[in-house]
């Protein structure tokens, strides 16, 4: 039993580090550490940025662009990435719809997206929620009628993240209204740009337009842009939701975010005293660094046995529930640590580069409009309850 | 990065998994507390024969040199079977304090029994108003002629009344709390300055009450100097408990589980209630987050005092609060049944429960996490 990294591995790690120290845009990991707003070309420069250097489709396999790395290695990644300020890389194409398309499209479908996720050439977006279908996915009611050599798509998609910089939608589509739940759902690409498709904006409670809905309105879509089988889609739906999921407990993350919590306190007044040496929230501090350690540990045993040949299965799900359960502590003690600075709302202040005057600590400006973002992170990606279902099925078998 | 065992630890824990199954059932256990030890001697004999007694010694000392994953591996069977022998108090307390400060004489006029499972001993290292601080020491040692003797008094030191030897802690200078002048003593309990007076732990042990006036003590390594070698022995302690709590959270995990599947309640199983299932979850999810801690203290041990003391403390701490949880829950989802004597479930609440409470609780250590500084940058 050894816990620490290998000689191969730490290499690796400075190898990362020194490719985020020369090409990770200053600009975009300041707007990432200062919590401002991030704009469809930040995302862009920044997959460009990792994409040159081979990086993008970290778990892809070799042939189809990818890196060819293992578990370990993605980990130290993430890592490292979120340490030096590096936007989240965009999941939809990289880590969605490409691993879908690897392993169930055509030769041609391969062939013609692949490439163009990698040099961003299509920016995709998520069709899967639906109205009055969260957490429950298999009750999707867009329908998709095939009239020749296309469908006729109907209905709407919504909780869509960043549809609004989006080419292109993977959508979970009905294909036979009489089949069961999950039999009858097709994986159809939609591209964005055909007559029908309408985006319309949610903002959240943060004020802000992250999420979208998207309508469909007699969209044409050619049947070449089935994935895989006609009423075969929950197949790849469900492949999708159990791919690649070590990363799900966002430890990286986590540990930026700590870091962030430690130097707002160390600047942070409270009656005339940095607040790190407050005793009630050292305390605070303490329970949070050390769940974040447990979760740690935890996240590397799964990496360890993935990296072993083994499969992540509902282990994914207690990181996910965990990793989100403790994001959102840290966020709260932010926002809490900021003290009556985390009232003011000024969201103008969240432009890089804007002149409104912060009113307290300028780092004060965004933390309560992220605490309230966070709470997002226990309900999207199947809900922390969910996840409890099924790890009362699969692990306890209740 | 690699959590599989060598071949060496998968026997060791083979070893010891058969002994607690064969020798630690429910019944057996409670035989083994009518014993005026509160221990079973056969057992002890067994588990000197197996050269389980002597895995944390150095091979000079006549061990096997065992480390961290040694020590959680037996002490997580030793949770499973929520074994009442004093592997702690003897061989990883003492023992271990003995190892790391004695002079070849002590070593090895002692060692060599405790490994044959003939000599027993105890660390008195608590004093009454010290709380959970090991560095509160008002135990006085003086010098009588060429000898030394003790005044003071240690509390629920753990099998302190079976024990043929005690390691005491005692100042030699300096004030309670000092780093300095802290000094680990050999006292003899059978002589008339010391009164022991022993009784059950509510976990199923025993423990003692020791009052020391002017007993007669032999000085174990450097006078004044023995706080940080007390410091390593009680971050082993701590391991040796993160990883029984570990044993014994799987088991009340177990036992909750199958109750849940079984016991019956408006003409099914009620574990078919969502919001036992969730509780359920949220036991095993705590049980792996405890693993995950156990496993990061034992791999810790042998590291610089700067990483091992906050990585332990912070074991110590979240399984504290984590072996609470599950505690409290098994009682709960047992129902009345969870209340009995009878159901073994409420013996592994006890001691789990308990766990906190030996050698430094949950507050005592995320404080202590917290105090502590910081190591440079450690990867994982």
């Amino acid at each position: 039993m050894d816990i620490t990294y290998t000689a191969e591995e730490q290499a690796f790690r400075a190898e990362v580090r020194a490719f985020l120290k020369d090409h990770l845009p200053a600009d975009i990991a300041a707007k990432v550490r200062e919590g401002k707003r991030l704009a469809r070309e930040d995302h862009v420069r920044w997959h460009a940025a990792l994409n040159a250097r081979g990086w993008l489709a970290v778990h892809w396999p070799k042939e189809y662009g990818g890196t060819g790395w293992g578990a370990v290695q993605r980990h130290i990644f993430d890592e490292e990435c979120a340490a030096a300020g590096a936007p989240q890389i965009i999941p939809f194409g990289v880590s969605m719809v490409a691993p879908v398309i690897i392993k169930f499209g055509t030769e041609e479908q391969k062939r013609h997206y692949l490439p163009r996720i990698l040099d961003g050439t299509d920016w995709w977006c998520q069709g899967y929620s639906e109205p009055g279908a969260g957490s429950d996915l298999a009750s999707v009611k867009t329908r998709a009628v095939r009239d020749g050599d296309h469908y006729v798509v109907n209905g709407q998609k919504t909780w869509t993240t960043l549809g609004q910089h989006a080419d292109w939608i993977f959508c979970l589509v009905r294909t036979d209204p009489a089949a069961k739940q999950q039999e009858g759902i097709s994986f159809l690409l939609v591209d964005m740009k055909s007559p029908g498709v309408t985006v319309r904006p949610i903002v959240t409670l943060d004020g802000e337009h992250e999420v979208n809905e998207v309508f469909f309105d007699d969209v044409r879509v050619p049947a070449a842009n089935l994935v895989g089988q006609e009423n075969k889609g929950w197949t790849c739906a469900k492949y999708l939701l159990t791919y690649e999921r070590t990363g799900i407990a966002g430890v990286g993350m986590a540990k930026a975010a700590l870091r962030h919590l430690k130097d707002v306190a160390r600047r942070q007044a409270r009656a005339g005293r940095p607040l790190i040496e407050d005793p009630t929230f050292r305390r605070r501090l303490a329970e949070v660094e050390i769940d974040l350690m447990a979760l740690e540990m935890t996240n590397l045993r799964v990496i360890a046995a993935v990296q072993g040949g083994g499969v992540p299965g509902a282990e994914s799900s207690i990181l996910k529930v965990r990793g989100t359960e403790i994001r959102q502590a840290i966020t709260d003690l932010l926002r809490r640590a900021v003290g009556p600075h985390a009232l003011p709302f000024v969201p103008e202040a969240l432009d890089a580069g804007s002149n409104a005057e912060p009113i307290g600590p300028e780092y004060a400006g965004p933390l309560a409009a992220q605490y309230f973002n966070r709470r997002k992170l226990s309900i999207y990606g199947g809900s922390n309850e969910i996840q409890k279902n099924i790890i009362a099925k699969m692990i306890l078998g209740l | 990065m690699d959590f599989s065992l060598n071949d060496e630890q998968r026997m060791l824990e083979d070893t010891v998994t058969r002994l607690v199954r064969e020798r630690y059932g429910f019944e057996q256990r409670g035989r083994y507390g009518q014993e005026p030890t509160g221990y079973s001697a056969e057992v002890w004999s067994l588990l000197a024969e197996l050269g389980l007694l002597s895995v944390p010694f150095s091979e000079a000392d006549g061990g096997i040199g065992g480390g961290g994953v040694e020590l959680m591996l037996l002490h997580q069977a030793f949770g499973r079977g929520l074994t009442r022998e004093p592997y702690l108090a003897t061989v990883v307390l003492g023992g271990g304090l003995l190892a790391r400060l004695g002079s070849e004489a002590q070593r090895g006029s002692i060692l060599p029994d405790v490994i044959a499972g003939e000599a027993m001993l105890a660390l008195a290292y608590a004093e009454p108003d010290g709380g959970y601080e090991p560095l509160w020491i008002g135990t006085r040692a003086e010098r009588a002629g060429g000898a030394w003797a003790l005044t003071g008094a240690k509390t629920v030191v753990l099998h302190g009344d079976s024990a043929g030897r005690l390691l005491v802690t005692a100042r030699t200078a300096g004030d309670v709390n000092d780093r300095a002048g802290v000094s680990v003593f050999l006292v003899d309990p059978s002589q008339a300055g010391v009164s022991v007076r022993g009784y059950a732990t509510i976990d199923g042990l025993r423990a003692a009450e020791i009052t020391l006036s002017g007993a007669k003590a032999e000085l174990v390594g450097p006078e004044g100097g023995a706080a940080d070698a007390l410091e390593a022995v009680l971050a082993s302690g701590c391991v040796a408990l993160c990883a029984e709590a570990v044993g014994a959270m799987e088991q009340a995990c177990d036992l909750t589980l199958e109750y849940l599947k079984t016991r019956q309640q408006f003409g099914a199983p009620i574990g078919r209630n969502q919001v036992l299932q969730h509780r359920m979850v949220d036991m095993r999810i705590a049980l792996e987050q405890a693993r995950s801690m156990a496993i990061l203290g034992a791999c810790s041990l042998e590291l610089g005092a700067d990483v091992r003391e906050r990585r332990v403390s912070a074991a110590k701490a979240l399984i504290g609060n984590a072996g609470r949880f599950v505690a409290e829950q098994a009682i709960q989802m047992h129902g009345g049944m969870g209340m009995t004597d009878e159901a073994a479930v409420s013996h592994y609440a006890k001691r789990l429960v308990m766990i906190d409470h030996w050698l430094g609780d949950a507050d005592h250590h995320t404080t202590r996490f917290a105090d502590l500084p910081e190591s440079t940058e450690e990867d994982a």
